[in-house]
């Protein structure tokens, strides 16, 4: 989904509020919710894509405003209310009050058909993938040209495995783009690399 | 209508909200507050950047480490005694040299190598960081107070996969002979990040 955590290459956030030694947690909640969520992962309530996508799938003005941890507190409730492991009304009765719950999830998909294995140096083309579901493809690539630079063992595909849909693990590919590509007269020269699964990817020669 | 038959909807307080989740899971037998206490100590105690930052020392004082982890990096922590979670598969490890800065983000959410270089920092996963650090590197750097030399490369890695990375930034000049535990201590998060230059 084009959703409002697909950060990359958005303008207006301004600077980063950097300090050295800055700290992970700032509240004793945060650590509580970190743990709860990686407890429930561990437990195979859910798997990692669904955690991701259920932050995906916050009304997108809760995401802004929202913390990292409370972020991932809206995933953990969410998932565990649509797991039927909790109900919504359990969690507002105990909470006094009520809980913001991320948007219900559209389809998932199934890997593309056939793929295609690449090697470094070889050029590839970004598909141009628009899925109302999870997908870890960052928009500021979709449809650019890069060069393979690495390959990964093969993952769970998370456009799959974030809906329960059955599909075969795959390798990811890191792939290098130059900047100037991706945002034209519009940036700092630098090497983008990003990695991108099999699926996403196509021989651009 | 009288006040006492308005019914007045209050989002509950993020802190409410947490322990309504604990207790919900404690209620079920589910084991929330048990977790709680075995995962505070590893995320505070064990997951922390003093890991990367022995592994870099090692890959210093031994080349052929440094071989090893450069090919595999999830064998090199290993082979130091670290672990990493199932899902992170892959480490692959970054090499600075005098004209190569890498740096490491995650636009889509928050994704590193925790277990290694720690729970990411607060501004790793604010939006400033996520937004601009891939499209406006030199100039992000920069204002985290690393001027790099227009004759420096950048190489920013977006962590959007499963594959995590960490910086094995350059030993500094003024550590000749030095011991490993020495150079582990000059290592900081903040380099095996790529934000930092020691």
């Amino acid at each position: 989904m084009d959703g409002i955590h697909d950060l990359g290459g958005k303008q207006g956030y301004g600077p980063v509020r950097y300090t050295l030694d800055a700290t992970a947690f700032h509240s004793p909640w945060e650590v509580r919710v970190n743990a709860m969520y990686a407890h429930a992962v561990r437990s195979g309530i859910f798997n990692m894509d669904e955690y991701r996508h259920a932050i995906e799938r916050m009304d997108p003005r809760h995401y802004l405003t929202a913390s990292y941890y409370e972020r991932s507190l809206t995933s953990l409730a969410t998932l565990l209310v649509e797991k039927g492991v909790i109900t919504r009304e359990e969690l507002e009765r105990r909470a006094n009050g009520t809980f913001p719950l991320s948007s219900p999830s559209a389809p998932g998909r199934g890997n593309s058909m056939p793929r295609e294995r690449f090697k470094p140096g070889e050029r590839v083309r970004v598909k141009l993938d628009f899925v109302p579901g999870h997908i870890r493809l960052p928009g500021y690539i979709r449809g650019k040209i890069g060069t393979v630079v690495g390959e990964s063992p093969a993952y769970p595909f998370p456009d799959a495995h974030a809906h329960g849909v059955p599909a075969e693990d795959e390798p990811t590919y890191d792939v290098r783009f130059h900047a100037e590509d991706l945002w034209p007269h519009g940036c700092d020269p630098a090497l983008v690399h990003v990695g991108v699964f099999q699926s996403y990817l196509e021989r651009a020669d | 209508m009288n006040d006492k038959d308005r019914v007045v909807f209050r989002t509950a307080t993020v802190e409410d909200r947490v322990d309504a989740i604990q207790a919900a899971l404690d209620a079920k037998g589910l084991k929330a507050s048990e977790a709680v206490e075995e995962l505070r100590h590893k995320a505070q105690e064990e997951w922390i950047p003093k890991n990367g930052a022995r592994i870099v020392a090692r890959a210093w004082v031994d080349p052929q480490f440094r071989k090893r982890l450069l090919a595999n990096g999830r064998e090199g922590a290993i082979e130091m005694g670290f672990t990493m979670p199932k899902h992170h598969r892959h480490l692959v490890v970054l090499e600075n040299t005098p004209k190569v800065q890498n740096v490491i983000c995650c636009t889509l959410c928050s994704c590193t190598a925790f277990t290694l270089i720690g729970l990411p920092p607060d501004w790793y996963k604010d939006l400033q960081y996520r937004s601009r650090v891939v499209r406006e590197s030199r100039t992000v750097l920069k204002e985290m107070g690393l001027e790099l030399a227009s004759d420096v490369e950048v190489r920013v890695w977006d962590t959007t996969a499963d594959t995590r990375y960490m910086v094995l930034p350059e030993r500094p000049a003024r550590t000749q002979g030095w011991t490993e535990e020495q150079l582990a201590a000059i290592v900081t998060r903040d380099s095996l990040i790529g934000v930092a230059r020691l």
